[in-house]
């Protein structure tokens, strides 16, 4: 590393005395890059065994990586803290312009400690941090009212990012997420929560310094390359085009679009709900991350008018992505667009989770069509599928929890169905909610056993379709070595903060041309190394607070419920997740 | 024919600001301190951008201002800057309606843009053009 890169700098922020210093820590960064790598370090120095996700021993940890602010496609913060919705790691990361922001005020990373006792935002710029009084601002109904307040009352519009907290995240439902600059979000495994549980409502950050290069040629050089490859391959294409609900119909003819709380891989409603109706009928504008030029975000203008006031419209401007589509969509039986994002908009509204959200919600309206559950539990609301405004009354309910129903339902499916029953169809993995895919094993496998219960930690999903594209038959062994060598290789990717989406582009040659040009020399070997240990560090993290491989709950609706690779047991899926475990 | 950089269509922009990353590159440094073309939303996302860019006036107010003579107009529109007469002021910042005088925090002068275009060649979605300027 450079000796004059600001990314070695640690910015430690103590909310209960209400001071900050920053620690030159090169050694972090020369060995683990930043991101995941740094992150759960960090986690591990910061949080002490056994501390409570709510209390003032858990740490809030955010870290960025050396090809942020020099490539595009390198935009991610990684948020490291332990999960209020699962009790173990929580690492949650979101784009939009954070990382930039964290960087270019001459940061690798941010540790937030301790507890406010009244609440606070933060203004973190060059300078340091500033504690603001955010008193007026906590209660507010809409996470949106935030963003709009401090956009103004804050300086550096273009180079600052507003992460902010709904009054989920105020009353701890412990899938509440941070919103940053309005269509990103830390979404999941309750960042939220733990801002709340600091009487933190927002940070913001604001910095666009210099940073140095080490080899100005092959910077350019490097940097062309990876532009052009962005910007004219068909590798990014699709996400720049219909953005990632491009998958919805093509998962829903191999049958693995989970729908109703997955009683079907099958959508009659997937044409509706998917990338070609919504682009076509509903887009209204695209927008990127900072120093993305594929500009996968895709929002849609919805104008609703107002039931008994004629000529009174409102127009949400709502971003859309395939987990939320799938969330508040086929899982809900809604193929109502129009219903579906006034759904996923109440979401946001609260600073929910939406995948969380959603699928608490199917199980709820299952289990109350089963009788598990009446409107004593639900404050009166009828759950059906395919009813928007059942679901808008019911996430309203999961913040203000007017009953034990609600209270329950904010600490997720797994919780809820504990004490209400219907555990064989409440689809949490590792206590996460599942993900828009019924793929095959490999995908439930996956988010088993991935370190944070996330598709994004080994692509399960993708091993499922690759195999049936083929036509081969997946083995237990095969997809617990497939998954570890994945998720081994994505936690160099998430290390260097780079874009899952730009996975194809940031190959070993060019991730390694890319850091020596920033000044770290690195070679394959050392990629491959830091991927394998951040993976057993993740681990030995989990395993320290409880995670036993070998404990986890299998939902029985994953079995039951034909997949396109066809039938697979339970055994199948213990088998894969013990390969894993020892491969790791 | 003298140029300038022109907003085409500001409707096209994602604000994935890489013309403001391809500004300060040129120099051969990264980050953004020294950009003289700046994107920012139009009062939130939803909103969409703006593009904040010296249009080449041709009879520009930032050069009126100047107490050094730092900024005079360049024939055909618009102002050349000579850092070395600049004593930082600030006239030329509040002179422009655009605030397309961006400010160098650090060396306190400002940054006006040299009408390269270089920064148009990495606009994916052709928000900005470097275009003659119009008589």
């Amino acid at each position: 590393m450079l000796t004059n890169d600001p990314l070695q700098r640690v910015l430690y922020i103590d909310l209960t005395r209400r001071t900050f210093e920053v620690k030159e820590r090169p050694e972090l960064f020369e060995e683990s890059l930043g991101g995941s790598g740094v992150g759960i370090r960090l986690l591990e120095e910061e949080c002490p065994a056994g501390a409570d996700p709510l209390g003032p021993e858990n740490p809030i940890i955010f870290t960025v990586g050396p090809l942020v602010g020099l490539y595009p496609l390198a935009s991610k913060t990684v948020a490291m803290f332990k999960s209020p919705h699962t009790g173990n790691l929580g690492e949650s990361h979101a784009g939009g312009r954070s990382a930039v922001s964290i960087r270019l005020a001459g940061y690798g990373a941010v540790v937030i400690r301790g507890a406010s006792t009244m609440p606070v935002y933060l203004v973190i710029d060059e300078d340091g941090v500033r504690f603001r009084d955010a008193s007026a601002l906590w209660g507010t109904r809409s996470s949106y009212t935030t963003g709009s307040v401090l956009r103004v009352r804050e300086g550096g519009s273009g180079t600052r990012s507003i992460m902010r907290i709904g009054r989920a995240g105020e009353r701890q439902v412990s899938y509440a997420c941070v919103i940053t600059e309005t269509y990103r979000h830390f979404g999941r495994l309750g960042l939220g929560a733990v801002f709340g549980s600091k009487q933190l409502k927002a940070i913001v950050v604001e910095g666009k310094r210099t940073l140095p290069v080490a080899d100005r040629r092959a910077f350019l050089k490097t940097y062309d390359a990876i532009f052009k490859a962005a910007v004219d391959s068909p590798l990014m294409q699709k996400y720049h085009e219909l953005g990632t609900p491009i998958n919805v119909i093509p998962l829903d003819a191999i049958g693995a679009l989970p729908t109703r709380n997955l009683q079907s891989g099958r959508f009659e409603g997937a044409e509706a709900i998917s990338g070609e109706n919504l682009a076509a009928n509903y887009l209204g504008r695209r927008v990127a991350c900072a120093h993305c030029p594929v500009a996968c975000i895709h929002l849609a203008a919805l104008r609703i008018p107002y039931p008994n006031d004629p000529y009174f419209y409102k127009t949400l401007m709502l971003g859309y992505d395939h987990e939320p589509i799938f969330a508040t969509g086929s899982m809900l039986g809604l193929d109502d667009v129009s219903g579906m994002l006034q759904v996923m908009d109440e979401i946001e509204v609260q600073g929910l989770d939406v995948m969380s959200a959603g699928v608490t919600l199917a199980w709820a309206t299952e289990a109350f069509a089963r009788g598990l559950i009446t409107e004593t539990e639900t404050d009166g609301v009828a759950l059906a599928f395919g009813d928007a405004t059942g679901y808008m009354e019911a996430v309203q309910r999961i913040t203000t929890q007017p009953t034990d129903f609600y209270r329950a339902l904010a600490h997720g499916v797994e919780h809820a169905a504990t004490l209400y029953g219907g555990l064989e169809f409440a689809l949490a993995f590792g206590g996460n909610e599942m993900p828009g895919y019924h793929t095959g094993p490999a995908c439930h496998v996956g988010w088993l056993a991935g370190a944070r219960h996330s598709h994004l930690d080994n692509a399960g999903y993708s091993l499922d379709q690759t195999a049936l594209k083929k036509g081969e038959r997946l083995t237990p062994e095969g997809v617990g070595e497939a998954l570890v060598n994945e998720e081994r290789w994505r936690q160099v990717l998430t290390s260097l903060v780079v874009c899952l989406f730009a996975r194809g582009i940031y190959d070993r040659e060019t991730v390694l041309g890319a850091l020596a040009a920033a000044g770290f020399a690195w070679n394959a070997d050392d990629l491959d190394r830091l991927g394998a240990e951040t993976l057993r560090r993740k681990i030995a993290f989990k395993q320290r607070e409880g995670f036993d491989f070998d404990a986890l709950r299998v939902p029985q609706r994953i079995v039951e419920t034909p997949s396109p690779a066809g039938p697979f047991d339970e055994a199948f899926v213990r088998k894969a997740i013990t390969h894993f475990r020892d491969t790791v | 024919m003298a140029k300038r950089l022109s907003v085409i269509d500001i409707d096209r922009c994602v604000g994935c600001q890489a013309c403001m990353f391809a500004c300060v590159r040129r120099t051969g440094s990264a980050g953004l301190e020294n950009s003289c073309i700046h994107v920012r939303s139009a009062g939130g996302i939803r909103k969409g951008f703006v593009v904040v860019v010296c249009r080449a006036c041709p009879d520009p107010p930032c050069a009126r201002v100047c107490p050094t003579d730092a900024l005079t107009p360049r024939e055909g529109g618009g102002v050349r800057f000579k850092a070395n007469l600049c004593v930082g002021c600030y006239n030329c910042v509040e002179a422009c309606p655009f605030g397309a005088a961006l400010w160098d925090g650090h060396q306190h002068k400002p940054l006006i843009c040299v009408y390269c275009g270089y920064c148009a060649d990495y606009c994916p979605y052709e928000v900005i053009a470097l275009e003659e300027v119009e008589g």
